[in-house]
């Protein structure tokens, strides 16, 4: 089934046709077709094993397909890579380096005198609220503090395009919601573009313009949904009747996808 | 309920130093108490109290030995640190390399010093000699232990560094290096034990042929001379100085480690 996807003239990075044969021989993508637009806010989702996780890192180019390509618009020029941020499932943060440090590390593998990082570590951290932090050690923080350190180690470098891997997956839904408002009001000051992976029908609503349900065995893009509600969004979205609506039909198309689909 | 539980945690404390201290004082009465109520000479069992009168009346001499043995223990020490962790980096640097030493390096390992030593001490120096048997025996314990350091990375990290273009000698100093920290320095507390007993049996091994005048080499003499109570005191200082090593090894552990690593962190943090 193929539906119309975002016209890839004004893509800014498209996937066209991607299959991933790992080495073992499983089959985790196959004729794969997805676009994001400048300025979007996509949101993949799809049952664990469809291989959400595995399109994003041919996205982020740490992980090479093995059918297809990955296009990139013109506009972005070579060393597309050096404007991606990346945000792991774990916050992934160096234990043995202070929070300023592991904010610090893109700018330091690149290059940037240390005057310039002080003052932007300083900015990123402000943003994402830990300006207080920046001596304290990744375990002395909690989980949700965390990753926020991650998502400001991501935004560092000022991405046009940033990569959310089921960030928030292993954290209390209190914290989640906390940090799901937080990220719309960054996408939104940044004007930035975002993917962002999760395997929960109510984050991928709540959070993107559009979601692409994906169904497994190979994985593949089953189908793709329009989130038309305005932003901002805040709680009174979360309990409205429109927000209902979109969930539902979300939940519908991916049970259809995980019929569809093969094992789960 | 804070202070209840520092308070037990004293009283937990006082009792892991006390007991062992108590076992001692103990051990040492029933021994100083055997020999003189038995009255054994000296030449078989010598008592505590003669040990450390001959520790306090031989002191010049058998310090002068203790430094010997520490300077090459701890000359053994660092080149086995050093050597260690190099070969471990270059062994993680490239794969080849690897293939062709590990083989080696294991071989050296298993092979018991004390059968190398007689063997190094016809075509070395005697300083060198000794020097190269506690290298032998303190470098394994340091490559083994780097190597797994470094092959423990977080694959999440190493992607990471990959995603923002960072170079071999930047991902191994910011990223591979400090993530195996705890583990070089776990291989380097048993290697300073190690050196010390590598240097020992090199001393022993060169006996009375050997110029030198290791503590090692005083109780092999000592022990000729049948001045059984200076054997003691040797012995004495020897396990006190790997004591001192174990523990400052410890100290640089903890300090190392201490914000970050879970091994060093206190329970009620």
């Amino acid at each position: 089934m193929v539906l119309p996807t975002a016209s890839h003239f004004d893509a800014l990075v498209a996937l066209r046709n991607v299959g991933k044969t790992f080495p073992n021989g499983i089959v985790a993508l196959a004729g794969l077709d997805f676009a994001v637009r400048p300025g979007e806010f996509v949101a993949l989702l799809g049952p664990s094993g469809c291989g959400k996780s595995t399109a994003l890192r041919i996205v982020a180019g740490l992980s090479e397909p093995t059918a297809g390509s990955v296009e990139w618009s013109p506009a972005t020029g070579r060393g597309q890579q050096s404007r991606i941020g990346f945000v792991f499932q774990e916050p992934t943060l160096m234990p043995w380096a202070s929070v300023f440090n592991n904010v610090a590390l893109p700018l330091k593998l690149k290059g940037v005198p240390a005057a310039k990082i002080a003052e932007r570590v300083e900015a990123v951290l402000d943003r994402v609220g830990l300006g207080a932090f920046g001596r304290a050690f990744p375990r002395e923080l909690s989980g949700g503090m965390r990753m926020r350190v991650s998502i400001a180690r991501a935004l560092i470098t000022e991405p046009q395009l940033l990569l959310l891997d089921e960030p928030f997956a292993a954290l209390d839904e209190i914290t989640r919601f906390k940090l799901n408002d937080d990220l719309l009001r960054m996408w939104q000051a940044l004007r930035t573009t975002i993917v962002f992976v999760t395997h929960s029908v109510f984050e991928s609503v709540y959070l993107s313009s559009r979601v692409v349900v994906m169904a497994a065995g190979p994985g593949r893009v089953f189908r793709e949904l329009a989130v038309d509600a305005s932003y901002p969004r805040d709680r009174g979205f979360r309990t409205s009747a429109e927000y209902g609506g979109f969930c539902r039909s979300a939940s519908e198309a991916l049970a259809q996808a995980m019929a569809a689909g093969g094992e789960a | 309920m804070s202070a209840h539980r520092s308070d037990r945690d004293r009283r937990e404390q006082a009792l892991r130093v006390g007991l062992p201290i108590f076992v001692l004082v103990i051990a040492v009465a029933a021994w100083e108490l055997a020999v003189r109520l038995a009255n054994i000479p000296p030449y078989v069992l010598p008592a505590p109290g003669q040990i450390l009168q001959t520790l306090f009346a031989d002191r010049s001499l058998l310090v002068h030995s203790l430094l010997v043995t520490l300077v090459t223990t701890f000359e053994g020490f660092v080149l086995a640190a050093a050597g260690g962790i190099a070969l471990a980096v270059l062994f993680n640097q490239s794969r080849l390399i690897e293939y062709s030493l590990y083989p080696y390096a294991v071989i050296l390992q298993v092979t018991p010093v004390v059968a190398i030593a007689p063997l190094l001490l016809i075509y070395l120096p005697q300083h060198l000699a000794v020097l190269a048997c506690a290298w032998i025996v303190a470098f394994f314990p340091v490559l083994a232990n780097t190597t797994l350091g470094l092959n423990s990375v977080d694959r999440n990290l190493t992607d990471l560094f990959a995603l923002y273009g960072a170079s071999r000698g930047e991902t191994l100093w910011r990223l591979k290096l400090p993530s195996a920290l705890p583990y070089i320095l776990g291989g380097l507390r048993i290697a300073g034990g190690l050196s010390l007993i590598g240097a020992v049996v090199a001393e022993i091994a060169a006996g009375s042929a050997g110029a030198g005048s290791g503590l090692a080499y005083r109780i092999a003499e000592s022990g000729y001379r049948l001045n059984i109570p200076r054997m003691f005191a040797a012995l004495l200082l020897l396990s006190a100085a790997g004591i001192v090593i174990f523990y400052l090894l410890s100290l640089l552990n903890y300090l190392a480690l201490r914000r970050w690593h879970e091994s060093a962190l206190t329970a009620d943090k």
